[in-house]
């Protein structure tokens, strides 16, 4: 019996001092390293991929973000209909397990997690499908998918090049910019799928609303 | 270009990245596995643990070191996330309360990464980076150990088997060292690799440093907070080891994780090559790379039909939601859409994975459904780092037996007899996850505090979704995937310490059965072939074996996705 009991405690013993080595080497000289390395040849990327506008840093090129101007009576943020918007953020609350999605809080990724029959998610695609129908003037069949879920990770940071399209109009004439200059804009930040066939075409609303503000800027001086 | 055809040429792109590796990475392993001499490193290793390499372990002490080993690992998370609090680089976490401690570091260690807890709100640098990532290197290396152990059961002692330990011959009834397998093999396989992944993910713009929470100016004005941390590291061997626990909450959503299209497939990439480059690795080991053609034909047929079948499921859009919207976009990327999410999902069920760039939750209810079937088969393929060939050749065990059943003689494979004694192990195997899914399950749905974390009981399939969430759940813990139907809030006492149970019992019990079956191999003598021995290197045998999987699986779970799944998908 204390031979058994002395024999697992030297194996455990064992186990242990394994543990503790390899965490010295995949816990500490790894991360370490792959740090060094990223920090020297990709100081941008490792760090957040921030962008400037105007001297200021305006956020993460690969993160979605709000544009809104304050928030009405009963508290809902209002979209500010002089920019581009991202994709919807359910709202759904701050930091509970499930439905973390989202109001695009860079602290709380996450979906709404609601199932393709959930009568909530239902409901919710109806009113974002009329609420785009309406403010940008489209027909109900042309709103894109996009436009009316939410992401995956709720920082979604890209929409999709038929939802910027739809949307210039409308930001145009907020902007008092003319028509055809800010369609141009929309189609000068589409990507395409990477390598030709990798991912979807899309465009980065963040991007998208920096080079819109750069040249609203400019037509308000020249 | 349509999005259909560029699923497809996406697919078609990663089958044939793949195949690239298929060789060079199985011949690799082989020769790691094999090779009599040990690194410099692998010495001082040695050395700190106070193991002797070069001693050869029976089934029992080789079992012995792997629980051991993973006991540790359990110990030491728990301790370090229930401290964490008083760390330095907590980023002001508070410490882990007790049951989701446990179920984190049960989930961690037994590979599954099933995670109750949302990483930005709740895990520092110290934790993720010196606890939860060095598992994720570890006890995938634990799996390929004890897959290594298996092959060597059939291998031995056939030439092959006799290069290792300074060259002296492997004995009968001997599978290897634990402590050099699990060293060469986080050294030479996973570290080297982990690297370079992660750096291409830097590159790409996957997040890499140490810096707290900060504030981030905003656009429309004010500012964020943001964190910092080892993301990349950390990313690229939660794929490459099957673990799948995200850094954020979003896991592989989230742009901080996975930042292009590319880094999507290159992650899918991750997931499949090492699952499925070890029947290479088995093919040199046993001496006829042709068998090991079969088991990566069988896997490959079963990740091909359920990636097609995916892509349909998902390009079709079923579910009302869905059909309002007009396309499977709700919990998905952007940048991802539709085919590549499908790819994805496909990759982390079928493997031990779990990581997920898009939200299963949100799928249709058929896309959820093949989902769940992927678990159930469990996970072999490819299945997850050692966990999906150990898996297979269980299966192949079967399907010789149920084959000499039919022509009335003693089933064989790999010219080793499977005797009583090894077809009750490989049917214990069999059993013990169903076992773990379906009793937690019936218990959650009858218990009222456990019915109160479903989130999608408002489902028009009258609570069917929100039988599903539990189902997948409990087939997600003790099949350890970590992939979720997120809308189940599982931190709670009962999930936290049911699922960890699962978790434990369902990574653990079968690596019992495979050590034992291995050690019992080890000791037969190889039969000769005959003109009667079934070809298990034939397209015929790959499709028994297909077929096999398919009906057991399907005689365990039909009712469990009967109630699930495919109600809610009919209704």
């Amino acid at each position: 019996m204390n031979n058994s009991v002395r024999n697992t405690a030297r194996l455990l013993g064992a186990g242990l001092r394994a543990l503790l080595v390899l965490t010295v080497v995949c816990g500490v000289l790894y991360p370490l390293l792959v740090t060094g390395v990223a920090q020297a040849a990709f100081p941008g990327r490792a760090n957040g991929s921030e962008v400037t506008s105007h001297g200021k840093v305006v956020g993460s090129s690969l993160l979605g973000q709000r544009y809104d101007k304050g928030t009405d009576k009963k508290g809902e943020p209002v979209p500010d209909l002089r920019f581009f918007q991202p994709r919807p953020s359910a709202g759904l609350g701050s930091n509970r397990t499930n439905e973390v999605n989202t109001r695009y809080d860079l602290q709380v990724s996450g979906a709404t997690n609601l199932g393709a029959t959930n009568t909530d998610l239902v409901k919710a695609v109806g009113e974002r499908k009329k609420w785009v129908s309406e403010t940008y003037g489209v027909p109900l069949s042309q709103v894109p998918a996009d436009a009316v879920t939410s992401s995956g990770s709720g920082l979604d940071p890209d929409i999709s090049p038929a939802y910027a399209r739809l949307q210039a109009d409308r930001v145009a004439k907020e902007n008092r910019l003319p028509a055809d200059r800010v369609r141009r804009l929309v189609e000068d930040h589409t990507d395409g799928r990477t390598l030709g066939f990798l991912g979807e075409p899309r465009v980065n609303v963040l991007e998208l609303n920096i080079a819109l503000k750069d040249l609203t800027h400019r037509q308000g001086t020249g | 270009m349509s999005p259909v055809l560029a699923g497809v040429l996406q697919l078609t792109a990663l089958v044939a990245a793949l195949a690239l590796a298929y060789r060079p990475l199985g011949d690799h392993m082989a020769a790691v596995y094999n090779s009599p001499r040990h690194l410099r490193v692998e010495k001082v290793i040695y050395r700190c643990i106070g193991a002797d390499a070069d001693a050869e372990m029976r089934w029992p002490a080789y079992l012995r070191g792997v629980l051991a080993f993973s006991a540790a690992g359990v110990l030491f998370l728990y301790l370090l996330q229930r401290v964490q609090g008083g760390l330095p680089l907590s980023l002001g976490f508070a410490s882990i309360s007790p049951d989701q401690a446990f179920n984190t570091a049960a989930s961690f260690v037994a590979n599954t990464n099933w995670q109750s807890y949302s990483g930005e709100q709740a895990m520092g640098h110290v934790v993720q980076t010196a606890g939860l990532a060095v598992q994720n290197f570890v006890s995938a290396a634990t799996g390929m150990a004890v897959a290594i152990a298996l092959v060597r059961g059939f291998a031995l002692p056939r030439a092959l088997g006799s290069a290792r330990a300074g060259g002296t011959p492997m004995r009968t009834g001997y599978l290897g060292n634990f402590w050099a397998d699990l060293v060469r093999g986080t050294v030479r396989v996973l570290l080297p690799i982990a690297v370079v992944g992660a750096l291409v993910l830097v590159a790409c713009g996957a997040l890499q440093n140490f810096s707290g929470i900060h504030e981030v100016g905003q656009f429309m004005g004010g500012s964020q907070q943001t964190g910092g941390g080892a993301v990349a590291s950390q990313e690229v061997i939660k794929e490459l080891g099957t673990n799948g626990g995200g850094y954020f909450n979003a896991n592989s959503a989230h742009p901080f994780e996975n930042p292009d299209a590319f880094t999507n497939l290159f992650e899918i990439f991750l997931i499949l090559v090492i699952p499925f480059a070890l029947t290479r690795t088995f093919g040199k080991l046993v001496g006829n790379v042709k068998q090991g053609y079969a088991v990566l034909a069988t896997m490959g047929i079963i990740w091909l039909g359920f990636t097609a079948l995916m892509m349909w499921s998902e390009f079709a859009h079923g579910g009302p939601a869905l059909q309002a919207a007009g396309a499977a976009m709700e919990g998905k990327e952007t940048r991802f859409g539709v085919g590549s999410s499908a790819i994805f999902s496909v990759a982390t069920t079928l493997t031990s994975t779990g990581a997920v760039d898009s939200f299963h939750s949100s799928f249709t209810a058929f896309g959820g459904g093949i989902q769940l079937l992927g678990m159930m088969l469990g996970e072999i393929a490819p299945g997850g780092v050692g966990s999906g060939l150990y898996g297979m050749l269980i299966m192949a065990i079967i399907a010789v037996f149920i084959a000499g059943l039919m022509v009335g003689r003693t089933p064989e494979y790999l010219g080793k007899k499977i005797g009583t004694r090894e077809i009750k192990l490989a049917a214990c195997f069999i059993l013990v996850t169903p076992a773990l899914v379906l009793g937690f399950t019936a218990a959650s749905m009858v218990l009222p505090d456990a019915l109160a974390s479903q989130l999608n009981t408002k489902a028009l399939g009258a609570g069917a979704h929100g039988f599903s969430e539990v189902l997948y759940a409990f087939t997600s813990g003790a099949n350890n995937n970590g992939s979720a139907f997120a809308g189940l809030n599982a931190d709670t006492p009962w999930y936290n310490t049911t699922i960890g149970l699962a978790m434990l019992l369902g990574r653990f019990l079968p690596m019992v059965f495979v050590l034992a079956l291995a050690g019992s191999l080890a000791e037969q003598k190889p039969i000769p072939e005959t003109a009667g021995t079934l070809r298990t290197e034939k397209p015929l045998f790959a499709g028994l074996l297909v077929g096999t999987i398919l009906i057991i699986t399907g005689l365990t779970y039909f009712p469990a996705l009967a109630l699930g799944p495919l109600a809610e998908g009919l209704s």
